[in-house]
C-alpha cells in the first residue's frame, strides 16, 4: 500500500475510519482530492499544525462533505474549460455515519441528484462517535448509545437502521455500494469500479469502532468479519441498469446466528444480562432475516 | 459603456457576468432570485462559456459549495437574501476563517417570524461579525459598480476575504433604473483573472485546508483574521481610486451629504439615504443646515472616515434599518462606541425605520430631525431609541 493516509495520527487503537481511508485511497490513488465532514476521521487526522493525508484534503463543516465535492467538481469543469485543460481527480467525498444518514442527508441527496462526477464514502460506525457516542439513524435496533441508553424503561435504540444504500440507489445514479473494512480486496474493488463511472457514486463502509462499540481494539477486523459472516451486514452492488437490485458480492457458505455478533460486543451487553431480552433479539433477528430476504441470501 | 434600463436585481446579475466567475452555485430566494436566474441563462445562452452554474439544494450548500470551489483556485460568487443569508450563517463564518475571496450579492430583507419578504438590513448587519467585507449601495447603479469592486478587493493578495454587497429589498432589487453597463473590456482590465496562489486543492501541491485548530493555535488565527477585515481599508480605498480613474464614478467608504459644518447629523445605510437627501435638499433650501454621513463600507467599520466627518456634529442621529433585539439599532452602538473614549464627542440618538418594508417617507425624516434638535437644545438625549413610524394603536 502506497499508504496515502500517513500513521502517527490520533484515532484511538484499531480505529475503523483509517483502515477505510487507506483502503480507498490505495484503490484511488494519488491523483485525487478528499472533502471530509466534521468527525472522528476529520479530528485525528488535522490537528493543526499536522496531517495525515498525502492528497489534497479539505474540511468546513459536518453536513456538507457531498456540498463541497460538488464544488470542487464544478471548479475543475470550469477551470478545465478556462485554462484550456483537461485535469480530471478523483474526487472523494467522506463522511461519518453522522455526516452522512442524518444532517448531511440532504447536501447528499442534492448532490447525487445534481449527477456530479464524485465518490461519496460513509464510513458507518453506527453512531456519532466524536461527540461522545450518540445514536444515529445508522444505529441498529438494540443498540446501547449515550442517547439511547439502556435502562428499566428502554432496551437501547428502538428504531431500525436507515437503509442508506438504498436511498442513494433510489436516487438513480451509476453505482451504488456496501462494503466492510474486513474484506479489503471487495472494497477496493468497488472504489475503482465507482471511479470509472462520469457521475455520482455511493460506498456505504461498515466500520466497527471498537471504542463506540465496546470490544477490544484487537478485534476490528474480526467484528467486521462476523458482521458479514452472520448476515447482520451484506455486501452488495447495484448499477443504474439495474437499480434496487442488489448484487451480493461476498456470500458467506452459511450463517452463523447472530447472537454470535451481539454478544461479542458491550453496546449490545443488556439484551444478555441480567436476562435475555427475547422481544429485541427477536426484533434484531426478523430484521437481519428481512434484509437477507431482500438481496436474495434468505428465501 | 452602455446604459440600460434594468432592475437591481438583474443589475447585480449583470456585475456577476462582467467578473466572469468560474463558479455560481445559488439558491433561489426573493428578492435575490433574479441573480440565480440571470446566471442561468447567461450559462445557458453561452454568454459565460466556462462558467459552472451549480444548482444547490439549499444556501447551506451554496456557501459549502462556494467555498470548496474557491478553495480550488474558482473565482466563484452567490447571491441570496434573509433566511437564506441566515441558513448560511455557519458557512459565512467559515468563507471567513479560510480566507477565501467569494462575492456574495445579499437582497437585504426582513428577517422571520413573522416571515416577512420586503426590505430591511437586519440579515446582513446580524451577520456583521462573520469576517466579511460589508458593501452597502444606495441604488442600482452602486450595487453593480460595488460587486465589481467586491471582486478585486476580495481577490486583491493583501486582503483574501470574502466579500458581501447589500442593496435594499424591493425599493431597489425591484425597481427599474437606468444603469451604466461597463464594457467588457474595461472589466476584464480592471478585473484581471483570479489565480489563487494560497489555497487551491491540486493533486500536484496536496495540501490540508480547513484543519481544526486546538487552544493554543485557534485565537491566533482570529486576531490575524480581525486584522485582515481592518487592513483592507487601503486596499479598498485604492480599488476605488482606480475604478473612479477607468469608469468615472467616485466612490468611498462613507459619503457626506449636505453642509459641513451642520450640528444636526444623520447616519444610515442604504436606499433610504435617496430619500433622505431629498429632504435635505427641500430643509437647505430654507436656509437650515444639515448634513448626512452614508456608510458604504460598513465592514472594515470605517473609525478613522466616521469620526473625520462627524468632527463638528453636535447631535448624531443614527437610523438604523435594522434592529439588535434586546439592545437597540446596531450601528447606532458600534458608532457610539467608537467616540466613547472621546473628551470631544457629539450626543447621539437612536433612531429604527423601515423594518420589514414599512415605508419610508420624507415626513419621518422631518420628524426625526425635530426630536434630534429638541435633544441639542435640552443638551441631552431624552430618548434612548425610537421608531419611527409605528402604529401605537397596534401595540
Ligand atoms: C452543525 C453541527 N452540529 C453538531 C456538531 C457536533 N458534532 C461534531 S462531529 C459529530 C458527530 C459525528 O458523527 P459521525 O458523522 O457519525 O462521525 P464519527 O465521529 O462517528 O466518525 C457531531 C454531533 C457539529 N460539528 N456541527
Ligand atoms: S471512536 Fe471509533 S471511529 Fe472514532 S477514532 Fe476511536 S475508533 Fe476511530
Ligand atoms: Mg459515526
Amino acid at each position: 500500500m502506497a499508504d496515502l493516509l500517513a500513521p502517527g495520527h490520533r484515532g484511538c487503537a484499531g480505529c475503523p475510519a483509517s483502515i477505510c481511508v487507506r483502503q480507498v485511497l490505495d484503490a484511488a490513488g494519488p491523483n485525487t482530492i478528499c472533502t471530509n465532514a466534521t468527525g472522528c476521521l476529520e479530528v485525528m487526522t488535522t490537528p493543526y499544525p499536522e496531517t495525515a493525508w498525502k492528497v489534497p484534503w479539505a474540511h468546513s463543516a459536518f453536513e456538507n462533505s457531498a456540498a463541497m465535492a460538488s464544488g470542487i467538481e464544478a471548479a475543475y469543469k470550469a477551470l478545465n474549460r478556462r485554462n484550456g485543460t483537461n485535469k480530471k481527480p478523483n474526487i472523494i467525498a467522506f463522511a461519518g455515519d453522522g455526516g452522512t444518514f442524518d444532517i448531511g442527508l440532504q447536501a447528499l441527496s442534492g448532490a447525487l441528484e445534481r449527477g456530479h462526477r464524485m465518490l461519496f464514502v460513509c464510513y458507518d460506525n453506527e453512531a456519532y462517535m466524536n461527540t461522545g457516542i450518540q445514536r444515529c439513524s445508522s444505529s441498529p435496533i438494540g443498540a446501547w448509545t449515550t442517547t439511547s441508553p439502556e435502562g428499566s424503561c428502554s432496551s437501547g435504540k428502538t428504531q431500525r437502521k436507515k437503509p442508506i444504500a438504498m436511498i442513494a440507489a433510489a436516487h438513480d445514479i451509476p453505482y451504488v455500494a456496501t462494503a466492510c473494512i474486513s474484506y479489503p480486496q471487495d472494497l477496493k474493488a468497488k472504489v475503482k469500479k465507482a471511479l470509472s463511472f462520469d457521475g455520482p457514486s455511493f460506498l456505504h463502509v461498515f466500520a466497527p469502532c471498537p471504542t463506540g462499540w465496546r470490544f477490544p481494539s484487537e478485534k476490528t477486523i474480526a467484528m467486521g468479519k462476523l458482521a458479514v459472516e452472520t448476515g447482520v451486514f451484506v455486501l452488495y452492488e447495484m448499477t443504474d441498469a439495474e437499480p434496487m437490485k442488489p448484487i451480493v458480492t461476498v456470500k458467506p457458505k452459511e450463517f452463523r446466528p447472530v447472537e454470535e455478533y451481539l454478544q461479542a460486543q458491550g453496546r449490545f451487553a443488556h439484551l444478555f444480562k441480567p436476562k435475555r431480552d427475547e422481544v429485541t433479539l427477536k426484533r434484531i433477528q426478523e430484521d437481519v432475516d428481512r434484509k437477507l430476504k431482500w438481496v436474495g441470501l434468505k428465501p | 459603456m452602455s446604459r440600460k434600463i434594468v432592475k437591481g436585481a438583474e443589475a447585480m446579475a449583470i456585475a456577476g457576468k462582467l467578473a466572469k466567475p468560474d463558479v455560481v452555485p445559488a439558491f433561489p430566494i426573493t428578492p435575490s432570485t433574479t441573480f440565480p436566474e440571470k446566471m442561468s441563462e447567461y450559462v445557458a445562452c453561452g454568454e459565460l462559456p466556462n462558467t459552472e452554474f451549480v444548482p444547490v439544494e439549499s444556501e447551506h450548500s451554496a456557501m459549502s459549495a462556494a467555498i470548496a470551489a474557491s478553495a480550488t483556485g474558482a473565482r466563484t460568487c452567490t447571491a441570496t437574501s434573509s433566511q437564506g443569508l441566515a441558513l448560511m450563517h455557519e458557512m459565512l463564518f467559515i468563507a471567513a476563517g479560510m480566507r477565501l475571496p467569494i462575492v456574495l450579492f445579499d437582497a437585504n430583507r426582513a428577517l422571520s417570524a413573522p416571515l416577512n419578504i420586503w426590505g430591511d438590513q437586519q440579515d446582513s448587519i446580524s451577520e456583521r461579525d462573520a469576517g466579511w467585507i460589508h458593501f452597502y449601495g444606495e441604488n442600482a447603479q452602486e450595487g453593480l459598480d460595488l460587486m465589481l469592486m467586491a471582486f478585486r478587493v476580495a481577490e486583491d493578495k493583501r486582503v483574501l476575504l470574502p466579500t458581501m454587497v447589500g442593496i435594499d429589498g424591493f425599493v431597489l432589487t425591484h425597481t427599474s433604473e437606468p444603469v451604466d453597463v461597463p464594457e467588457q473590456k474595461a472589466v476584464d482590465d480592471f478585473l484581471p483573472q483570479y489565480k489563487a496562489e494560497h489555497c487551491y486543492l491540486d493533486p500536484e501541491r496536496p495540501t490540508t485546508v480547513g484543519a481544526f485548530a486546538p487552544p493554543e493555535y485557534y485565537m491566533e488565527t482570529r486576531y490575524q483574521l480581525d486584522e485582515a477585515v481592518h487592513s483592507s481599508g487601503p486596499v479598498i480605498d485604492e480599488v476605488f481610486a482606480d475604478f473612479e480613474k477607468r469608469f468615472g464614478r467616485k466612490y468611498s467608504k462613507i459619503e457626506y451629504y449636505g453642509d459641513r459644518d451642520a450640528e444636526v447629523v444623520f447616519v444610515a445605510i442604504g436606499s433610504l439615504c435617496g430619500t433622505l437627501k431629498d429632504w435635505i435638499d427641500e430643509h437647505r433650501a430654507k436656509g437650515q443646515k444639515v448634513g448626512l454621513v452614508r456608510i458604504i463600507v460598513y465592514r472594515p467599520f470605517p473609525f478613522k472616515e466616521l469620526k473625520a466627518a462627524l468632527a463638528n456634529a453636535k447631535i448624531v442621529a443614527v437610523v438604523d434599518r435594522s434592529i439588535s433585539l434586546g439592545y437597540g439599532g446596531p450601528v447606532f452602538s458600534e458608532l457610539a462606541a467608537a467616540f466613547v473614549n472621546d473628551a470631544k464627542r457629539p450626543l447621539f440618538k437612536s433612531f429604527i425605520i423601515g423594518l420589514g418594508g414599512r415605508d419610508i417617507k420624507l415626513n419621518d425624516f422631518e420628524n426625526i430631525y425635530n426630536a434630534a434638535s429638541a435633544d441639542l437644545k435640552a443638551g441631552k438625549v431624552n430618548e434612548k431609541m425610537h421608531w419611527v413610524n409605528i402604529n401605537k394603536e397596534m401595540l
